[in-house]
């Protein structure tokens, strides 16, 4: 593949993906980038140079076998990719959509020091698809070991764990405290950015490695850590429960009818389907012109979605400037095609209501930039006597989530530092406790679901060789 | 899939189900509740655990049909199938033994007052309940309650059972008679107007006053805050931090905007279902 003649022709540019029109998409949930056909992801396949040194592995938390996967691809030898890929990571259709390469595995893809770099995500996604629609090959599991994990929370993080695990031939159950599986990935990224099938799909693969996922199950409340150790024969116990805990502004108005967390927000629409509403019977009330307070991947997802809920106009709200923005590039660019307004260099000092508890204004404030802090980021100080009315009728606060405390709370002996996250070793997942382990956004705060995946494996491998050893 | 095991009707608009969830029977408290979704288009409802068998496994519900979806809730029979059930959620009520307590129970709060009387009477207090409806029709549980107590007091808005009047009035006649100084704690259970003049009742005389908060939930976890309210200035989640706070600190009015949040969508919803049901499930 990578002889002389094949560099030569190198196409510089990643083939395109198609994605629906911006105009057309910003009013309705159907999924924005409509993937690789068969064709188009050989030809993509065949600009990886298949380079000895494997950079871009090093760029995947989890990784993938990616040069070996991408050769496959280009040998249309389908179904030997996804085998090669699931080897790493157990939920392909989902990294291929929702990882930022650019910071990845596509960082550092040697083509990218010259070209573009090779579609990574867009191949992985086409291979996770194709097998989907192809229908899945159940990998092999090792023979059972007759030690019993629980997994507490089934988002990317729990999802691995309890993969890699039951391949190991443990026998695992996933406690989730929602009705259905899958965490952020189900509640908070949107349809329109990653279908809940492909979420659900890839969670029915899980099962079928003998993965049991008991839903409606809020550890913390119906049983403790301790108890499903003590009482419920659990060998190992590993914490995934993510950051579910939304912060708000604590600013005066905020308890005002049309102010929503991002969390109700998009549960609201995503989880619930509020979208599809009185057909599915969960409501969700947006006005015409709709503030999104925060700069994140949240807050794109918050504003994009607002506007397909039918507002007329969605703001984004955020006191630092648009390089700031800590959204993926492609996010933010995608909210602004679809016509997502930015107000820089603002934010809310107060929330003003009418006598029936709406929301009919926000006092702000504008913002200037200082000088770098100590993380390098310069810091936003108010500019006195900048106040000004913005006029919105509905709010969503997308400044961050903390973890959510339930577990770590009734958990014996689980040390927490200040923010309420548990304290893990990063390298192994170990807490504190003796056959606990915990790993994703529960550990680092809100991060990336990659990066809580690859917490789940750092952690069945500790987990795997702590049951081996016992 | 969670089994309706028996239901029972107490009137046109209230009705019980005993539903088998044997790891919610086995860990609840008094003062706590479940979150159910009856269906996969259903949306997520809380209701209060009213009472409950470890041993059988079960947690009785009670709910009075004011929307959609408690209107299709009521319409199910035993046998038929809950699709979730979670719980359970909310933290206990504070159970100690104060001497006297008085349980106020008003409408289908009645139901949610009951285990938590009979945990005070367990703690050895002497309890005081009194519960009351609109009219006799909407009257249950008067042997469950009065098996809970120590001394039950009902009494009916119309007059149509027992005395005439609200539960406010007799819980004034009760402080009257045995003094402030005698209770030292009043539970008030019931519709928010009823709670909000209870609490304000007790204020006048330095009683410490429990309420249960009904706001409206998604989650029933801590993770959207949609049921958030005021309490003593202070941002609190009443699924994680509630729902009993004290009735003094409650916000009401601002309770009380945030309850009618959705008015119009809860019309919309009930009308498409009687479209739907006239059109024989069909769009």
């Amino acid at each position: 593949m990578a002889d002389e003649k094949a560099k030569k022709t190198i196409d510089p540019k990643k083939h395109e993906m198609p994605v629906q029109d911006a105009k057309e998409r910003a009013h309705n949930f159907e999924e924005v980038a409509l993937g690789y056909d068969e064709e188009t992801a050989v030809a993509e396949a065949q600009r990886c140079l298949q380079c000895k040194n494997e950079p871009c592995r090093k760029g995947c938390p989890v990784q993938v076998f990616i040069p070996q996967f991408i050769k496959m691809v280009a040998e249309r030898d389908f179904d030997g990719a996804i085998k090669k890929i699931k080897e790493k990571n157990a939920l392909p259709a989902v990294c291929g959509r929702v990882c930022p390469q650019e910071n990845q595995c596509e960082k550092y893809c040697t083509l990218g020091k010259k070209f573009e770099p090779v579609g990574i995500g867009r191949l992985e996604r086409f291979c996770a698809d194709r097998e989907l629609k192809m229908g899945v090959t159940v990998p092999e599991v090792a023979p059972p070991t007759g030690k019993k994990v629980a997994v507490v929370g089934s988002g990317p993080s729990g999802l691995t764990c309890a993969s890699d695990l039951a391949k190991k031939g443990h026998e695992v159950t996933i406690f989730e405290a929602l009705h259905v599986a899958g965490g952020v990935l189900m509640y908070g990224i949107p349809q329109f950015r990653l279908p809940k099938e492909v979420v659900q799909a890839e969670v029915e693969n899980l099962k079928k490695l003998g993965v049991k996922i008991e839903v409606n199950s809020v550890v913390g409340k119906f049983s403790t850590v301790d108890e499903l150790m003590e009482e419920e024969g659990f060998d190992a116990v590993y914490i995934g429960t993510g950051a579910g805990l939304p912060y708000f502004m604590g600013i005066p108005g905020e308890n005002a009818c049309g102010v929503y967390s991002a969390n109700e927000f998009l549960t609201r629409t995503n989880l619930m389907k509020a979208y599809l509403f009185p057909k599915y019977d969960t409501p969700i009330k947006v006005g015409k012109k709709v503030a999104v307070l925060g700069g994140g991947n949240v807050a794109m997802d918050g504003a994009r979605t607002a506007l397909r809920l039918g507002a007329e106009e969605s703001h984004i709200v955020y006191r630092r400037s648009h390089e700031e923005l800590p959204a993926r590039k492609e996010e933010a660019e995608h909210a602004e095609e679809e016509g997502v307004i930015f107000d820089l260099l603002t934010s809310p000092v107060e929330i003003l209501s009418n006598e029936d508890g709406w929301v009919t204004g926000m006092k702000c404030i504008k913002y200037e930039l200082g000088e770098p802090d100590a993380s390098g980021r310069r810091s936003p100080i108010p500019i006195p006597g900048s106040e000004f009315i913005m006029d919105v009728d509905t709010v969503v606060v997308a400044i961050g989530q903390g973890p959510n405390p339930l577990v770590p709370r009734t958990t014996k002996g689980l040390e927490l530092n200040k923010n309420g996250n548990i304290v893990a070793n990063l390298e192994t997942g170990a807490t504190s406790k003796q056959g606990v382990y915990a790993g994703g956004d529960v550990v680092t705060g809100a991060a990336t679901v990659i990066l809580a995946m690859g917490a789940g494996r750092t952690a069945a491998d500790s987990i795997h060789e702590y049951l081996t050893n016992k | 899939m969670f089994k309706i095991l028996e239901k029972q009707v107490h009137s046109p608009v209230i009705k019980q189900f005993v539903v088998e969830a044997p790891r919610v029977a086995k860990s609840c408290k008094a003062g706590q509740f479940i979150i159910l979704q009856i269906n996969e288009e259903g949306e997520r409802i809380p209701l209060t655990i009213a009472d409950f068998d470890r041993e059988k496994g079960t947690i009785t519900i009670v709910f009075q049909e004011v929307g959609k979806s408690t209107i299709q809730l009521g319409e199910m029979e035993a046998g038929d199938y809950i699709k979730d059930f979670v719980g359970p959620l909310g933290e206990p009520t504070h159970i100690e033994n104060v001497g006297t307590v008085v349980c106020v129970a008003g409408g289908v709060g009645i139901a949610p007052v009951h285990p938590i009387a009979r945990a005070f009477k367990e703690a050895g207090n002497h309890v005081i309940g009194i519960m009351g409806a609109r009219s006799k029709d909407l009257l249950f549980w008067e042997d469950k309650m009065a098996a809970a107590c120590s001394e039950l007091h009902v009494t009916t808005d119309d007059g149509s059972y027992v005395r005439q009047g609200f539960v406010t009035d007799v819980l004034k006649d009760i402080i009257e008679e045995k003094g402030k100084e005698n209770i030292p704690l009043v539970v008030a259970i019931g519709p928010q107007p009823m709670m909000r003049a209870a609490a304000n009742l007790t204020k006048e005389y330095d009683i410490k006053t429990i309420v249960s908060l009904n706001a409206l939930m998604v989650d029933g976890t801590g993770m959207c805050g949609c049921c958030r309210i005021s309490v003593g200035g202070e941002t609190k989640f009443v699924c994680v931090d509630g729902p009993d706070f004290d009735g003094h600190q409650v916000n009401w009015a601002e309770l009380a905007l945030r309850q009618v949040y959705f008015k119009s969508e809860e019309q919309l919803a009930l009308e498409y279902r009687e479209c739907t049901c006239r059109n024989g499930g069909a769009e």
